[in-house]
């Protein structure tokens, strides 16, 4: 990973809180409703969060001053780092390149496993950042020859007014734009915000209710929403099922699943179960066996998913993309790293089958 | 619920007549109404001390009447003839205090410096040193803005938002919050004094003691969902808060009964008093009962007739929890009238 930090650099890392309170970094909200005795309601997430005044919503990030709301992470980039896009892990979508990624303090759910709880569970000012207005993402992208923006780590759907500007900014620079999300946006927002990704990952935690709510502070219904809209969208999409031991990894539910991205979104679909490391408010639970994981996968399998993976587990066969009619291996993967890839004009070289994605810049 | 073991009701009783020397200045105190102690636990004490006359002629608080109240609802609370006394029992010398004030509200409601410059005074005759005190709240420039003079270094009482000083890296977990503690009180603080404000809340329906120490965590903003239940129960759990906590002194110079936190000054009244307990439970069910009586006389729904009762309160007193008590025949409200 490559740390861009004092490129980017006007706020020193070391900033101090109050150095952060910066009026590059503050934004009218786009997506809100004014209401009554300065109230405002949210409409960009499902939380729909009404804000008195001098409060923020439940992602920490935005704020209602006199009946107005702001954001407050616009441009204030708390993490910029070069990844391998197979790290997002987007593994259809120009594999063997490097993403531009950037994130923002904030996230509007609250999973207990996060690995990035320090960014996404905490506020703006809390959180040392550097100004990194949209053009200037765009021209480092450029400049580190990365073909794509990637937005991150954290929750992008709490920083949309920036992801927008930026993705603007990176396309007029002839640099795509890739999210990594959670999915919980309302409607207009998505088609708004998300209309402008040249490709989305989804992380579906789990297919029970009940898991939303109580693992992930969120609720199921939204991101199910919001991936069909997305493929109503025609954005390339791949979906990850973090798989975490005792909580969602019954048969059931990876049936379930399964047969949902299948009826909803169809059998090419990328299909990623990726591992479980304790972290976070979940530390008393093992790490996702292998076996586990290969039992999802053979379910998933077995129900008709062309692309099926399995993530975390570097070195495991179920990196690779096979060729689902012929059973050819056609990509190669080692940990995040392609190693080898074999489709040509978008098929299958020993057979010809078309291989869904986008393979070359 | 870690709590300075109370005497039985009939020697609160007896307390009250002991204290009849109030009477001859002037000053009455008298249990609350229809407060019947059926408990085998001894009651919770809070004393409700008010003064109608504690803003003279003009609208600001006067800083000697707030200082006899202040004393008078300490004399009460720990059934002594001497404020003084009551504060050695809170701390002792060498122990380093910090005192949580609320400052969301700017000046139109947060806590009154004048009362926290009173109790500073208090605790430093306590033994306590200048140094050792540390005011708070989770930012400065809110403090500020709520009339606080910003103190740090130097041989003064200290003053300062966790801003400052930040959050500890590691996190801290009890129930349902897990969240990084203020470093104000893990290497500042032996005692906390919580000083919060009297206010409604549109979310958890008052915001009184327990909802206070939200300013003491780094994600406030995850805990606001289901009217606050558990969170705020579960907060107060934290070991680095529960093992401090040793008396909430509520400024009710001002109070609001509806549109809060923020401050709204069509629904704020002066209510000229300060509500004390070692019980934050029942002192937040007690302030709870005053916001209701406003609420009443200004013709609005209960909090639960609007489907924001403060439900919190029941968690907080569960047997999981014990942070006190929300059970009103408990409670024993000692009502302080000074004239
Ligand atoms: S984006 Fe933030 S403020 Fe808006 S509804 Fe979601 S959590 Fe609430």
């Amino acid at each position: 990973m490559v740390g861009l930090a004092e490129p980017l650099g006007a706020v020193s890392p070391k900033a101090t809180a109050e150095s952060q309170d910066d009026a590059r970094f503050t934004v009218e909200a786009r997506f809100y409703e004014k209401q009554a005795e300065k109230r405002i309601q949210c409409k960009l997430c499902p939380r729909a969060c009404v804000v008195g005044d001098r409060e923020r919503g439940y992602c920490g990030v935005r704020e209602n001053r006199g009946g107005t709301y702001y954001t407050l992470v616009y441009s204030r980039a708390c993490a910029a780092h070069i990844d391998p896009i197979e790290k997002k892990p987007f593994f259809h979508y120009l594999p063997g390149t490097m993403a531009f990624s950037v994130a923002t303090a904030g996230c509007n759910v609250n999973c207990k496993f996060c690995q990035n709880w320090d960014i996404s569970q905490s506020r703006p000012e809390q959180v040392p950042a550097n100004y990194a207005p949209p053009a200037r993402v765009a021209e480092l992208a450029r400049q580190s020859a990365c073909p794509t923006i990637a937005y991150t780590y954290s929750e992008p759907v709490v920083f949309v007014e920036y992801l927008m500007d930026t993705a603007d900014a990176g396309h007029a620079a002839g640099i795509r734009s890739i999210v990594v999300s959670n999915g919980y946006i309302q409607e207009e927002p998505l088609r708004r915000a998300y209309g402008k990704m040249d490709a989305v990952k989804i992380d579906l935690k789990s297919f029970s209710e009940s898991y939303y709510r109580q693992v992930v502070s969120g609720q199921l219904k939204p991101v199910l929403e919001t991936l069909v809209a997305l493929r109503r969208m025609e954005k390339w999409l791949e979906v990850v099922y973090l798989v975490v031991p005792t909580l969602n990894d019954s048969e059931q539910e990876f049936r379930d699943l399964a047969r949902w991205v299948k009826g909803n979104l169809g059998v090419d679909v990328p299909l990623h179960f990726s591992q479980f490391h304790a972290d976070y408010l979940l530390k008393n639970l093992p790490i996702t066996p292998v076996a586990t994981l290969e039992r999802a996968k053979q379910i998933a399998d077995a129900e008709g998913l062309h692309y099926v993976y399995i993530g975390n587990v570097p070195g495991h066969p179920a990196e690779n993309t096979y060729c689902p009619k012929c059973r050819k291996m056609l990509v190669q993967r080692a940990g995040l790293q392609m190693t080898q890839m074999l489709i040509r004009k978008g098929a299958c070289p020993f057979c010809n089958h078309a291989i869904p994605g986008v393979w070359h810049v | 619920m870690r709590l300075i073991p109370m005497t039985a009701r009939r020697t609160f009783l007896k307390s009250c007549v002991g204290s009849l020397a109030f009477l001859a200045t002037g000053e009455k105190i008298y249990p609350a109404e229809a407060v019947v102690s059926t408990a085998a636990e001894p009651p919770s004490r809070v004393v409700v001390a008010r003064d109608p006359g504690l803003r003279g002629a003009g609208s600001s608080v006067d800083s000697g009447r707030l200082l006899r109240m202040l004393d008078r609802t300490m004399q009460a609370l720990f059934r002594t003839e001497r404020a003084a006394e009551a504060w050695t029992r809170m701390v002792r010398p060498g122990q380093r205090v910090a005192l949580k004030v609320n400052s969301l509200g700017g000046r139109g409601i947060s806590t009154n410096p004048l009362l926290v410059e009173a109790i500073c005074e208090r605790l430093q005759e306590a033994g306590v040193r200048a140094t050792a005190i540390v005011v708070w709240d989770r930012d400065t420039r809110e403090l500020e803005r709520a009339g606080f003079r910003i103190a740090v270094g130097g041989n003064q009482v200290q003053c300062f938002g966790t801003d400052r000083v930040g959050y500890e890296d590691g996190l801290s977990s009890w129930g349902n919050v897990g969240s990084r503690v203020s470093k104000i009180l893990t290497e500042r603080c032996d005692v906390l004094i919580n000083l919060p404000v009297l206010k409604d809340h549109d979310g958890a329906g008052v915001t009184i003691a327990l909802k206070n120490l939200y300013g003491a965590i780094h994600n406030p903003n995850k805990y606001h969902p289901d009217g606050c239940n558990p969170y705020i129960a579960d907060l107060n759990m934290l070991p680095e808060i529960h093992s401090r906590m040793r008396l909430t002194i509520c400024d009710a110079t001002t109070a609001c009964f509806q549109g809060g936190p923020a401050y709204k000054p069509q629904y704020c009244w002066q209510e000229n008093a300060l509500i004390a307990s070692q019980d934050p439970v029942a002192l937040d069910t007690t302030g709870w009962q005053i916001i209701e009586r406003k609420r009443a006389e200004h013709g609005l729904k209960t909090l639960e007739a609007e489907n924001r009762g403060p439900r919190w309160l029941a968690t907080a007193a569960d047997p999981q929890h014990r942070l006190g008590t929300n059970d009103p025949r408990k409670i024993d409200r000692v009502e302080v009238a000074l004239a």
